[in-house]
């Protein structure tokens, strides 16, 4: 028996909206809305679209020292954070493989961390075995989460809040819109300039329809956000991520900056030093099929002569591409760009070539 | 027009069945963006996948709902997969195959049937 799926605040509009709703990671949530996957992607990359991720973690952690304490747990610079700044990074176990993938942000003297749905239970007890018992987290299950994201999602903001021009990717600030208090950060899981939108639970469904109201607006499923992010090169964990998988594997190692990884001094250091000093056996790569047959999650990648040489982790159309698209690990003396792999599928060996990742150039504000 | 529970479609003409899928499939599966058909000549047996249909979500095999042999599959899949979504149950055809047991079709719903199993 499972556990029955929990609902964001915004499950009834979601209905309303004709979603198609599925069970991710604990929750009831939409898949596509009657626009399809594949428009609902192509208008995020040319327009605005609206997601609801209110499925995610949000915690505020405190505390006296809590930017060095949280630097246990994460190989990120967090101590030099200016306030407001954001950074991308993971949660490790002892043997260096990745229990989740996070963003933080230093806000005044705490710090605002979002992690993944499918792993906040887990995070959280992670957390609090690394954590000092003076440093305090404070799961934020008051809080929805909104994205809005797409070439036109700063002059949407703008129509209520003109500060939002001046803010900087892989920033955060207070937001108004239409007297809605918004914690907005310039960020986002789809390779386009964006905003990830945490606002109280009693008001995400007002922030909704205003921003729906907008003409530039649509609201995007997760189907679409996930060929946007395959596009854009970003990790899923569970998939291109997981225990099992390093960051110097999956390529995240300009996450970690080089003090860190001289100093060490968090969870996982021993393997993160030594992947970075003498090299991983296998690298994440973008893999690009040379037919139309998408090449889906698990499908075996051999070289020409047969031999396995690795998988693939995520894999679908990419919409923007207009054709198949896949990431996946390989051994390291195949991850070069350019190497001729092949992919079986449905028994059938299908040429493809390893490539550099994003296949779509990102379009983050700098 | 008959229907399996696999949710492909059936039309017979001089002992050869046409088969797609339903529109009620291909609104399940969203997008179509790539359709593996079988090579002609093949021989199928009833309720064999023969087909794979992939939407930008999820590949989903195609169940041929009669046996027979494989005398043609819709070229135009290979340049519009998107046909599939826009005439599931005319245009966006999977095959057809010469039926070697008519008796099969008695199996299949007609539409009436079909729509109270989709509902």
């Amino acid at each position: 028996m499972s556990e029955r799926s929990q609902r964001t605040a915004l499950y009834d509009e979601h209905v309303g909206l004709g979603a198609r709703m599925v069970p991710f990671a604990g929750y009831d949530m939409p898949v596509q809305y009657p626009m399809g996957i594949l428009n609902e992607h192509k208008w995020t990359r040319e327009n605005a679209g609206l997601f609801d991720v209110s499925h995610m973690g949000q915690w505020d952690v405190t505390g006296p020292n809590v930017f060095a304490a949280f630097e246990k747990l994460v190989a990120a610079d967090v101590r030099g954070l200016a306030d407001n700044q954001q950074r991308y990074s993971q949660f490790l176990n002892p043997q260096g493989g990745i229990l989740d993938d996070l963003m933080v942000t230093r806000r005044g003297s705490s710090l605002y961390v979002v992690v993944n749905a499918g792993c906040k239970a887990t995070d959280l007890v992670h957390a609090r075995s690394v954590l000092p018992a003076e440093i305090k987290i404070s799961v934020r299950d008051d809080l929805a989460l909104l994205a809005l994201q797409g070439p036109k999602a700063e002059a949407v903001l703008a129509k209520h809040d003109a500060s939002v021009r001046a803010m900087k990717f892989m920033h955060s600030q207070a937001l108004n819109i239409a007297g809605i208090a918004v914690a907005a950060s310039r960020s986002g899981y789809t390779g386009e300039d964006g905003f990830e939108l945490s606002v109280s639970t009693k008001d995400v469904v007002a922030l909704w329809k205003i921003l729906l109201a907008d003409a530039n607006v649509k609201p995007i499923g997760l189907g679409a956000r996930d060929s946007l992010r395959l596009e854009a090169g970003l990790c899923l964990y569970g998939h291109d991520i997981d225990e099992t998988t390093s960051p110097a594997e999956a390529g995240l190692q300009w996450s970690i900056p080089k003090q860190r990884r001289i100093d060490g001094g968090f969870i996982g250091a021993e393997r993160v030093q030594r992947e970075l000093a003498q090299g991983v056996v296998r690298k994440r790569v973008g893999i690009k099929p040379e037919g139309r047959a998408p090449a889906r999650d698990g499908t075996e990648v051999q070289d020409l002569s047969g031999r396995k040489i690795g998988m693939i982790t995520s894999g679908g159309f990419g919409p923007t591409v207009n054709g198949p698209v896949a990431m996946g690990y390989v051994e390291t003396a195949s991850a070069v760009v350019g190497t001729k792999i092949q992919l079986i599928v449905r028994g059938q060996a299908l040429p493809a070539v390893v490539c550099a990742l994003p296949f779509v150039p990102n379009t983050f504000k700098r | 027009m008959k229907f399996s529970k696999d949710h492909e479609w059936v039309t017979v003409s001089g002992g050869i069945a046409t088969i797609g899928i339903s529109t009620h499939a291909q609104e399940q599966l969203g997008d179509v963006v790539f359709v593996d058909l079988p090579k002609k000549g093949r021989v199928v047996k009833a309720h064999e996948s023969v087909a794979t249909v992939e939407s930008v979500k999820a590949a989903s095999d195609v169940y041929v709902p009669v046996s027979g042999e494989v005398v043609e599959v819709n070229a135009e899949l290979a340049g519009d997969p998107a046909l599939v979504n826009r005439a599931p149950e005319a245009e966006g055809w999977f095959m057809k195959v010469k039926l070697s047991n008519e008796a099969e079709l008695a199996e299949l719903m007609d539409k009436t049937a079909n729509d109270k199993f989709v509902s």
